[in-house]
Formats: C-alpha cells, sequence, structure tokens
C-alpha cells in the first residue's frame, strides 16, 4: 500500500474524531446555522473544481471543469452568506443597536 | 511531499518544492480555521465569528490554489475561463439564494447545496478519471485513484439527485407525501449489481471512462429511489444524512486528487452530518435504516378532518384563551412546524411581549424535530426576534412543565402526545414534551385532524387541555386583540 494513501486515510480519520468532538458540543439552538456552515465548508470542493480546469485540455475537460466550477462556487458562497444570514439573528439580542440595522435584512 | 505524486499533477515535475510545500501549509491553515470556526458554534454570541473565520480559511484556501495553479503553468486560457465564468456565475446564483430565501424555506437552500457539493465532488472525480484514461498508452489507473473515484462517484451522485428530491418535496413541486415507486426495491438491487459490476470492471485494470460514467448514471437513479418513499417529516433525518453525504463524498474527492483540505473538510461535514442525523433519529425514536426504508411519514396534518375524536374534547374562544394567558404566572409555548407554514413567528413574538410586559414569565419549549431541519424552527424564532435565551431544548424544559399555568401548543402534535410513553402504538418511546403535565393546556389547532403518526393525540381530550380550532395565524391574532381589549396594555 503507497504511503501517501496511509497518510490520507490517517488524516481522514483524525478529522473526523476532531470533528465529532468540536460539533458534539454545538447547542440545538444552532443547529441549523450548523448545518449551514458544514455546508459552506465543504464548498472547498471549489479548489477540486479548480485544479481539474487546470488540467482540461480538451471539451469534456472544459465542460466538466465549468459545471464543477458553477457548482461549487454556488455552494461555497451560498453557504458562507446564508449562514451569516442565520447567525445575526442570533446576535441582534445583546446590542439592540444593531437591532434595526439588521431588520431590513432580516424581515421579508 | 504529497502534492507531487497527485494524480491530478504527476504528468508534470515541479522544480520548486518549496512553492508546493508552502500551498500545502496555507491549506492547513485554512483547515485550522475551519475547526476553529465549527468551534466558536458552540454558543450563540461567538458563532457568527466563527463562520467569519471559517469563510476567511475558504478564501485563503481558493487564493492558494489559484497561485499554484498560475505557477504550475499547465492551465489554458479556456481553463481559465472556464475556472473564472463558473465560478462566477455559481457564486452569483449562491449569493442570490442566500439573501433572498425565506427562513420558513431554508430547509430546502440546504439541500440544494448539498446536492450542488456532492455533484461537484463526483464531476472531479469524474474529470480526474477522464483525462487519465484519455491518456494514450497510459498505465492502468493506480487502484487507490480508481476505488476512490468509484466511491467519490456514487456517494456525490446519490446526494445530488437525492437532494434534488428532498429540496423537491419540501418546496412543494414533488408530493411529500411517500411515494413509493413500484418496484423500486427490485430496481435499486438491479443498480446495485450494475454497480458492482462496473466497479469490478474498472478494478480490473480497465481504464473505461464510459464504465464510470454508467456508474455515475446508475447513482443519480438510486437517489431518486432512496428519497421517494420518504415522507415529509422525516426531512430532519434525510437532510443531515444527505449532509454527512456530500462531507464524504468531498472526501474522497480529497483522495482522488491527493488534498488535504479537501479530506480534512470532508471529514468535519461528514462527523456533523452523523451526529445531527443520529440526533433526529433520536428524537424520533427511529433507526436510521427505518426511515430509509421509508413508508411512515405520511403527508401533512391537515389531511384527515374530524378523525378519531373519540375522547371528550373542550373547545375554548379566544377570550377564554386571553384572560388564561394573561392572569398566568408562568406560560411555555410549544411551536411545532404548523405555526411556521402559517408564518405566525411574528404574532408569537408579538403575543409573548404582551404577556412579559405583564409581568408573566414566557418560554419556549423546542423539540429537537419541530420543524424541516435540525434547529429549524430556532431560526424562526430568531427570526421574529424571539431571545434564544427563551429557547428552551426539551432536557431543559421538561422539569418546569409541572409549574407552568398554562402550555400554548401552536402546530405540534405527535411530540405531544402522551401515549409516547406507554408501548403499543405509532409513537411509542419517542421522546415527547410534557405537555400534559401543566396546570393547563391550550392547543390551537385547525381541526382534529391527525399528526403524521396518524393516530388520537390523547393530549387533546384531556380534560385540563382547552382546543383552541383555528388557523395558527388567525388564532393568535385573535388572542392577541382579546388580551389588549380585555385586560387592557399601558
Amino acid at each position: 500500500m503507497d504511503t501517501s494513501l496511509i497518510t490520507d486515510v490517517t488524516i481522514f480519520v483524525l478529522s473526523l474524531l476532531v470533528g465529532f468532538e468540536v460539533i458534539s458540543k454545538v447547542p440545538q439552538t444552532l443547529h441549523t446555522p450548523l448545518m449551514s456552515a458544514a455546508n459552506s465548508i465543504h464548498g472547498v470542493v471549489i479548489v477540486g473544481a479548480f485544479l481539474i480546469a487546470s488540467t482540461a485540455h480538451n471539451t469534456v475537460g472544459y465542460v466538466l471543469a465549468f459545471i464543477a466550477a458553477v457548482f461549487a462556487g454556488m455552494n461555497v458562497v451560498g453557504g458562507y452568506a446564508v449562514t451569516d444570514r442565520m447567525l445575526q439573528m442570533f446576535q441582534r439580542r445583546p446590542a439592540p443597536a444593531a437591532k434595526e440595522a439588521t431588520e431590513q435584512g432580516g424581515n421579508s | 511531499m504529497g502534492a507531487v505524486t497527485a494524480s491530478i499533477m504527476f504528468h508534470f515535475v515541479s522544480p520548486s518544492y518549496a512553492f508546493e510545500d508552502g500551498i500545502t501549509l496555507i491549506l492547513l491553515l485554512a483547515a485550522t480555521c475551519f475547526v476553529i470556526g465549527l468551534h466558536l458554534m458552540n454558543a450563540p454570541p461567538t458563532a457568527n465569528h466563527g463562520n467569519r473565520l471559517s469563510a476567511v480559511g475558504m478564501a485563503v484556501a481558493v487564493a492558494a490554489t489559484l497561485a499554484l495553479i498560475a505557477h504550475d503553468g499547465t492551465i489554458t486560457t479556456t481553463g481559465w475561463l472556464m475556472l473564472a465564468v463558473g465560478g462566477v456565475l455559481g457564486s452569483g446564483i449562491g449569493l442570490y439564494l442566500a439573501r433572498s430565501v425565506e427562513m420558513t424555506a431554508m430547509p430546502q437552500l440546504v439541500s440544494l447545496f448539498n446536492a450542488v457539493g456532492g455533484g461537484a465532488a463526483a464531476l472531479v472525480a469524474i474529470a480526474d478519471f477522464v483525462r487519465l484514461a484519455g491518456i494514450a498508452g497510459a498505465p492502468t489507473i493506480a487502484a487507490r485513484i480508481s476505488v476512490t473515484s468509484v466511491l467519490d462517484v456514487v456517494i456525490g451522485a446519490v446526494t445530488l439527485s437525492g437532494s434534488i428530491v428532498a429540496a423537491g418535496k419540501l418546496q412543494g413541486f414533488i408530493p411529500s407525501n411517500p411515494i413509493v415507486i413500484p418496484g423500486g426495491r427490485f430496481i435499486n438491487l438491479v443498480l446495485a449489481l450494475a454497480l458492482c459490476a462496473g466497479t469490478g470492471y474498472i478494478l480490473s485494470g480497465a481504464n473505461s471512462d464510459i464504465t464510470l460514467i454508467g456508474i455515475a448514471i446508475a447513482a443519480l437513479v438510486m437517489g431518486v429511489i432512496m428519497v421517494m418513499p420518504i415522507g415529509g417529516a422525516d426531512m430532519p433525518v434525510v437532510i443531515s444524512l444527505l449532509n454527512a453525504f456530500t462531507g464524504t463524498a468531498v472526501a474522497m474527492a480529497g483522495f482522488v486528487i491527493n488534498s488535504l483540505g479537501l479530506i480534512i473538510a470532508g471529514a468535519l461535514v461528514g462527523a456533523s452530518g452523523s451526529i445531527l442525523t443520529k440526533l433526529m433519529a433520536d428524537a424520533m425514536n427511529r433507526s436510521i435504516l427505518n426511515i430509509v426504508a421509508g413508508g411512515f411519514g405520511t403527508g401533512d396534518t391537515a389531511s384527515v378532518i374530524g378523525a378519531g375524536a373519540t375522547g371528550q374534547v373542550r373547545s375554548v374562544g379566544a377570550d377564554d384563551v386571553a384572560i388564561q394567558l394573561a392572569y398566568a404566572q408562568k406560560v411555555i409555548i410549544v411551536p411545532g412546524y404548523g405555526l411556521a407554514a402559517a408564518h405566525a413567528q411574528h404574532s408569537v413574538k408579538e403575543l409573548a411581549d404582551l404577556l412579559e410586559k405583564r409581568g408573566v414569565e414566557v418560554s419556549y419549549a423546542i423539540h429537537p424535530v419541530a420543524g424541516r431541519m435540525p434547529g429549524h424552527m430556532n431560526v424562526l424564532l430568531a427570526e421574529a426576534e424571539v431571545p434564544y435565551e427563551e429557547l428552551k431544548t426539551m432536557e431543559e424544559i421538561n422539569p418546569e412543565f409541572p409549574r407552568a399555568d398554562v402550555a400554548l401548543v401552536i402546530g405540534a402534535n405527535d411530540v405531544t402526545n402522551p401515549a409516547a410513553r406507554r408501548p403499543g402504538n405509532a409513537v411509542s418511546g419517542m421522546p415527547i414534551l410534557d405537555v400534559d403535565k401543566a396546570k393547563s393546556i391550550i392547543v390551537i389547532k385547525r381541526s382534529m385532524g391527525y399528526g403524521y403518526a396518524g393516530i388520537d393525540n390523547e393530549l387533546y381530550t384531556d380534560p385540563k387541555t382547552g382546543m383552541f380550532f383555528a388557523d395558527a395565524q388567525a388564532g393568535l391574532r385573535a388572542i392577541i386583540a382579546a388580551v389588549k381589549t380585555l385586560v387592557g396594555v399601558d
């Protein structure tokens, strides 16, 4: 078995454990923003989309890279933006001054 | 160093290892930001910093990748164009959706982001495999690449189609009741066998990109067949499960292109999705397998009108409710999805404000599956500016019910049914809110219709319970008006 695979698997398993440890402390109130934040983090697949664009040299490659870039771009930017919007709602209370500012954006 | 042996880059040998090592370290920095960002989400006041830190990490990762691509110089002008136009177009769509989505539609949006994340991960493996297979006279693709590619494509494609079906069910353009596909199990079996055969063929050393694409198509069909029979009430579990799938698919994509950033981020999301899946399944007292097998979560609440009114039901009017609430010391509000469906969050908040002005202590009892995704009800109430300190979890609030003068149930059903404490019925063993232990109970509900479990709610025939038959929004408006006229507000 090649060593880089072993390294990759090791990192995968350790990251899973870190994930379990960190995420099990998140309170129920924040579970929706948590999932949405996790969603934005898997948007890191945009790095993969860029790398396949960098090695594409024919039409099939370009089309696949293009679709992957659209998907990943949507995922990462939309994910962070919507998480931010939600979390501002949870911040409103302690700062009543900020309340009016966020109100226009928050109420639809 | 790992990146040099990466399949995606092995055809050029960079003279400057130092540069690539630097990029890897920067990606490690990004991964650190993700972990600390998630850690900061353990309390509402710091959560927003956490998300922003995570976004900074993401920006750093993207910038480092662009630098790496430019440094390598293998990208063509068309490649740059695809990357830039695709990235900008996707970002624009994502930003528009994120800004315009209503909080009630959040589960659909999260599903959609799961879909595109899984889809992108599958495409990364397909593009890499197609490229490797297309190199004339190339040696057999290494097993570590082909195994992870197949896993990535299968999980990614199932997530893509499954999440789109889930989003469709939540949005309502696919009926939310369980749709049993005739011969679904048989089709799934055939597809699974085809998948195994295709995988075997690829692992036997055939550089066949057509086979991989066939596997992707089979997995897409499986995703549809998997989610179609699952009912609306089970959506919190399904979304969490698909979230875990997406994370795993992204991690697999990381294996394929040997990117530590993708592996770490994918594993974090996989962990998060798995935890939430387990929490949701436990909150419904059902196994994940049982939910995926489908057939339990039926359609929407109002479908069975007037059914099963076996016991004596006491009906109350807005004035009675207003008096009871206004002269209570402690009121616990129990919101369910019916509240969100009626867009009555702001009315609840208005009523709570009125009561609090009179010195009534108001808190909210949030069942883990109140809503269509984990924590959904909390976000809906936060949008209506209910302070998060008043939102209590089931464990926190259950001991408080005996001290509550009034429990006001709005749009929640099965999660309040005391029958769950007895064995032998559809909700047996499900953790419930102890609403029946309050001194008196008011339920705002349109009819005596069943909840998702399709059984009578014994709470409604409890002598302490008054039923106020109204739509959540209209009922709350009537109560607010009655409180104002009968009791008066300063």
